[in-house]
């Protein structure tokens, strides 16, 4: 690759960390010191370096973390050491919110004014930060910190929350959640000062699995009640016998429990995990590179199960990916987690490093001589790398921009190869399946919808949280599990599935939450977002909260998408200022013309639901007349 | 293997296609003094002395013959001359080669494995191998790689000198060499000319022609006083600048043909415009992979400029010879009946198959993507493919304290040559010319980049701002030949000859570089 840098260099700071994730520079020609008189005969690259490529992301991070933000020099740096043209690293580090390419204080509170927190009052604690601290962005107290607005941060069953970080030579992250605006001061106060403390431990669990301790809980019966930092807690817990088992079966015999259990995938598509598994095994042979990727980029507005769960179970994660590893013939496996999870991140790192040392990842697992191993890699802020096209781009050191399928991953996926996907709840049920058997597992919940489901129950509920329930329960039992609306409030509307769900009435409670029921009422489960909206919310507003959220979160590649969410935010926004093109009924015709050409023709499925909230509340109430 | 070629910038259109071939995993190596933007792309790059090819070359052959990595099945069956081809190549150790090229033995070691245990290998080289006062040494050396290995002959492997123009190739196949007729036949085989002479009803001279550098000697001789000029600018293409601008001056009758007013032109008694071959004429063009392809005029010329056939057929009705109306398939019909390798290549089959790859000998033969296919026959079919014996030769402008920067001249990326064709657009990236030189070169000589200095050689001087290039070494100097109105790099450039090729030594001259009294 010929390089064509500008005349920034890097800092030394800047320098320190990234090499900090790819050690030093090796000669002069790779950004290191000129020596010329030794390196002027020969230079070494091609394809000894273009494999570097995946560590873009995790350098940027590092760049991120270290200086916080990421100037020219430190692109300039980035390209030479990478072998990758500055305007491609651009390109990426532009790609995600959490990169800041202009200069910005060290320290930066993350607040949170999604659709969940929007109704625990992230409003006000938005204006409060703002008279206090100036409008986001704007760098207060004294140049070194500011704050800025935030989608979802999956904390929404302690809405309002906030992500506070501090760049460094020693960066910290942690969140605040319920956040108000003293707390958010006294955490950036004491990020300025070097000290910023860890979340409270104790706190999480027990709220957010409001069902803890119960007996008849499987997903969820280690959270909160089994040390997650321990193995061999794990272990006392049931933990990796379902991988034992998972041996003997062998690949085929795993794979067939997996088709029985007729388990269907919880990140929101709903496809037959035991088919992706399946068409991997079916094309193994020794020598053929397989991947097995953990899809934790949970970024859908309003879900956090995935987050609890591996905060609270993380080794449960592992070993739902260590079994799928087995049944597909992969001997690597990624877990793409979200950025503005840093205790999950944490908890996993923690948790891979205890399986690696304690033989239940690497090179002769249980000593049965399966190989496979782990590794972490942190978005950094994109919905979009959600899509499992995108987050194989992503993972590759690419814009997180969705590919054209087919093909499709489970024949060229990550890396080019055959790649199985798997969201992080759909590998919590693996063990479960391979303890109990498929046909056991398939008789639980419907005929159509087998197995039990995580619900995230947040809003307006009185105990908002995940609550798991075997398949068939309906939303209004569902609803009543979780304490019913808070207060004496009046159930106004149940937005199901998050912002590329669909928002129920009070009137179809009776709707069996199953992939077939919701679909009969023109609804979807998605990632399992119950969001409770009481008579005091305000439907319109948060339905331009929704498109505004799209209108960010598109990645423009294709026309129908990065147009339509563009227009669909516009024609919302005139409807709501009571300005509309023509008529009333003429802006809905619009909304619905746009949603259908975005269905149509998007390449991903953000383009295909990014219209979805909207119609779908369109269809049931007579919100702008 | 792209030896003394810099295609990312001088061929843009095969580089893309050979960067298919690296993202399909293929390794790329370049040699190249300079590290260039290609050589930015390559697995390795070896940045070896100006003019030490063969040195190179040979210590490559002899350590694969060492390593036993030969196709001794090939070179029995289908090559001469290897048992003295080896012994020639027993003093040019890897110990040598470093010493001489300055690149690590060990590197170059690697170099030889990689390229006889590939699959597959094609060399490929432009003007840095040919711009040498022994360039066809230099190509026999790559020649005698690719015979030790095998990597000749056969799909994806073989030798490929890469064309400058769109239809270089084409110029040659229709006998713009001194010493061929039309289709790379002999004007000196009697048999082959006396075709000719039948199919156009007139004697032709019997001996070889002259080739550009041979024009100049005969006009220093007084033999050559008259010339007509097609397409080309010699007044600043020409090595030795000043002395060709004299000779061209001293000529009796010089007609120029040209699609611009070049600084040739300037001097000519007669200046004939000319089409643009590629919008405004019809007829074929010939690739660098020996592709012929249809041409179509898609504008008319300008008003008073003639297509060139049209202007050739009424010099010669003036000169008492009608043929005719000028039809370009009318004369490919005539190569056809001449040419026997364009022999099947009739205008509808050029167009149903995208272009046909000669040789090309009847209307059901498809072409041939690839050549000497025939050395893989046993036994072979025709003559051997002989190994030659070359030694290394340096640059005939030795390098000493008086002069003791080796200066090598090329291209850069949106200019092509003397700028005829390129000046006249615009170009984001095009830069006023500068000499390169390394940074560290820069201190040595305590200037700055932008600041003017005075470089000259044993011929002539002239002044150049510096620029500093980090892909150059101390003692390694870089100019291009594009801007003469700037920088008369010719002016500096020696007119040593290949007395086989005719090319002139622009690689290699020897210079020094002083601060400007003025600045």
């Amino acid at each position: 690759m010929d390089i064509h840098v500008t005349a920034q260099e890097a800092s030394p700071d800047e320098r320190a960390a990234v090499d900090a994730e790819l050690g030093p520079p090796e000669t002069g020609w790779v950004g290191g010191t000129r020596r010329i008189e030794s390196e002027g005969r020969v230079a070494f690259g091609g394809h000894q370096r273009h494999p570097q490529r995946h560590l873009l992301l995790p350098v940027l991070h590092a760049i991120q973390s270290r200086v916080g933000w990421i100037s020219p020099g430190a692109i300039n740096y980035t390209a030479r050491r990478l072998d990758v043209a500055p305007a491609e690293v651009y390109g990426v580090a532009s790609f995600y919110d959490m990169f800041s390419l202009s200069p910005r204080p060290a320290v930066v509170a993350h607040v949170c004014d999604d659709i969940v927190c929007l109704t625990q009052g992230a409003e006000v604690l938005c204006e409060t930060l703002e008279a206090e601290l100036g409008p986001p962005g704007s760098p207060g107290k004294d140049g070194r910190a500011t704050w800025l607005r935030s989608a979802c941060l999956g904390l929404c069953e302690r809405a309002p929350a906030a992500l506070i970080g501090a760049a460094g030579k020693d960066s910290r992250e942690r969140v605040l959640a319920p956040a108000d605006s003293k707390a958010v001061h006294v955490l950036i106060g004491e990020a300025i000062a070097g000290r910023l403390p860890a979340e409270p431990d104790a706190l999480g669990p027990k709220i957010s699995v409001p069902q803890a301790g119960h007996a008849q809980l499987r997903l969820l019966r280690r959270v909160g009640e089994v040390n997650p930092v321990s193995l061999d807690d794990y272990r006392r817990a049931e933990g990796y016998a379902a991988l034992s088992r998972a041996l003997e079966l062998g690949p085929e015999g795993v794979v067939r429990e997996v088709i029985e259990s007729r388990l269907l995938g919880r990140g929101g598509a709903a496809f037959p995990a035991g088919k992706k598994w399946e068409a991997l095994l079916c094309q193994h042979s020794p020598g053929s590179t397989h991947y097995v990727v953990c899809n934790a980029d949970e970024s859908e507005p309003g879900t956090f199960k995935d987050r609890v769960l591996m905060e609270g179970d993380p080794f449960a994660v592992l070993e739902g990916m260590t079994i799928a590893a087995l049944a597909t013939g992969a001997e690597r496996g990624y877990i793409y987690l979200r950025g503005e999870y840093p205790l999950a991140a944490e908890r996993l790192a923690h948790a891979i490093e205890l399986a690696r040392q304690q033989g239940f990842l690497g090179d002769n697992i249980l000593k049965r001589g399966l190989r496979f191993d782990i590794e972490l890699r942190r978005g950094a802020g994109a919905y979009i790398c959600g899509e499992e096209t995108a987050l194989f781009n992503s993972i590759e050191g690419y814009r997180g921009e969705p590919r054209n399928k087919p093909p499709f991953p489970t024949q060229a996926g990550l890396f080019r190869r055959p790649t199985v996907v798997n969201n992080v709840e759909t590998l919590v049920n693996v063990p479960e399946i391979i303890r109990m058997g498929g046909a056991a597992y398939a008789r639980i919940g419907t005929a159509n919808s087998s197995g039990w489901r995580l619900f995230c129950v947040c809003g307006h509920a009185a105990r908002p949280g995940v609550y798991e329930v075997a398949f068939g329960t309906t939303l209004g039992q569902l609803i009543d599990l979780a304490g019913g609306v808070r207060g004496n409030g009046q159930l106004q509307a149940v937005l199901l599935g998050g912002a590329a769900g669909a928002f129920v009435s009070p009137k179809e409670l009776d709707v069996p939450l199953t992939f077939e029921g919701t679909r009969a009422i023109g609804a979807t489960l998605g990632s399992g977002v119950v969001m409770l909206l009481d008579a005091t919310a305000d439907l319109k507003r948060i339905l331009l909260r929704i498109a505004r959220f799209f209108q960010q979160e598109t990645c423009g590649q294709c026309v129908p998408c990065r147009v339509g969410v563009t227009r669909q935010q516009e024609a919302l926004t005139r409807l709501l200022d009571r300005h509309p093109l023509g008529s009333v009924d003429a802006e809905v015709r619009l909304l619905r013309d746009m949603g259908q050409a975005m269905r149509d023709a998007s390449i991903c499925g953000l383009g295909q639901t990014a219209s979805s909230a909207v119609e779908s509340a369109l269809s049931r109430w007579s919100l702008f007349s | 293997m792209l030896w003394g070629s810099n295609a990312r910038e001088t061929h843009p259109i095969f580089f893309h296609h050979l960067l298919k071939g690296v993202r399909n995993g293929a390794q790329l190596f370049v040699i190249d003094p300079r590290r260039t933007s290609s050589a930015e792309w390559a697995d390795v790059w070896l940045g070896i002395d100006v003019g030490t090819d063969i040195t190179l070359a040979n210590a490559m052959g002899r350590e694969i013959i060492a390593a036993e990595l030969t196709n001794q099945r090939f070179i029995e069956n289908s090559t001469s001359g290897f048992e003295a081809y080896k012994k020639c190549l027993e003093k040019y150790t890897l110990e040598r080669a470093e010493q001489e090229t300055g690149v690590p033995a060990g590197v170059i070691r690697e170099t030889a494995h990689a390229y006889a245990r590939a699959e597959r290998a094609e060399l490929c080289w432009t003007l840095g191998i040919t711009e040498h006062h022994n360039a066809v040494d230099n190509v026999l050396a790559l020649i005698n790689l690719a015979l030790l290995t095998g990597h000749v002959g056969r799909y994806g492997s073989g030798l490929n000198p890469l064309r400058g123009q769109n239809n270089v190739q084409g110029g040659g196949d229709m006998g713009a060499i001194p010493d061929r007729l039309t289709g790379f036949q002999h004007v000196e085989n009697d048999e082959l000319r006396a075709k000719f002479e039948r199919a156009w009803g007139v004697k032709l001279d019997p001996k070889s022609g002259l080739h550009l550098s041979g024009m100049f000697e005969a006009m220093e001789r007084g033999e050559l006083t008259c010339l007509y000029v097609l397409g080309e600018n010699p007044v600043d293409s020409e090595a030795d600048r000043n002395r060709a601008k004299k000779l061209l001056g001293g000529l009796e009758f010089m007609v120029a043909q040209d699609m611009f007013y070049t600084e040739t032109a300037k001097m000519a008694d007669v200046v004939l415009p000319a089409a643009a071959g590629w919008c405004e004429t019809e007829g074929t063009m010939t690739s660098t992979e020996r592709r012929v392809q249809r041409v179509r005029a898609a504008v008319p010329p300008p008003a008073g400029v003639r297509d060139d056939i049209e202007i050739i057929y009424e010099l010669a009705r003036r000169l008492g010879r009608t043929w005719g109306v000028p039809k370009a398939e009318c004369i490919w019909d005539e190569v056809r009946t001449l040419s026997p390798m364009h022999a099947g290549m009739r205008y509808q089959r050029l167009e149903e198959m995208g272009g046909i790859h000669w040789p090309c000998y009847d209307e059901t033969h498809p072409g041939e993507i690839y050549l000497h296919g025939r050395l893989w026959q046993t036994p072979v079919v025709g003559p051997r493919a002989p190994f030659s014996v070359v030694e290394n030769e340096l640059p005939v402008d030795c390098l000493n304290q008086e002069y003791p920067i080796r200066l090598t001249t090329g291209r850069r990326l949106d200019s092509f040559n003397t700028n005829v064709q390129t000046g006249r657009f615009p170009s984001p990236l095009r830069r006023d010319e500068a000499i390169d030189i390394s940074p560290e070169d820069g201190l040595r000589y305590n200037v700055r980049e932008g600041e003017r200095v005075r470089v000259s050689s044993r011929r002539g001087s002239v002044v150049a701002p510096v620029r500093f290039d980090p892909g150059l070494r101390p003692g390694l100097a870089f100019l291009t030949t594009h801007f003469h109105d700037q920088v008369a790099t010719n002016d500096l450039t020696i007119d040593a000859v290949d007395p086989k090729s005719g090319t002139s030594e622009f690689k290699a001259t020897a210079i020094r570089i002083e601060k400007c009294q003025t600045n």
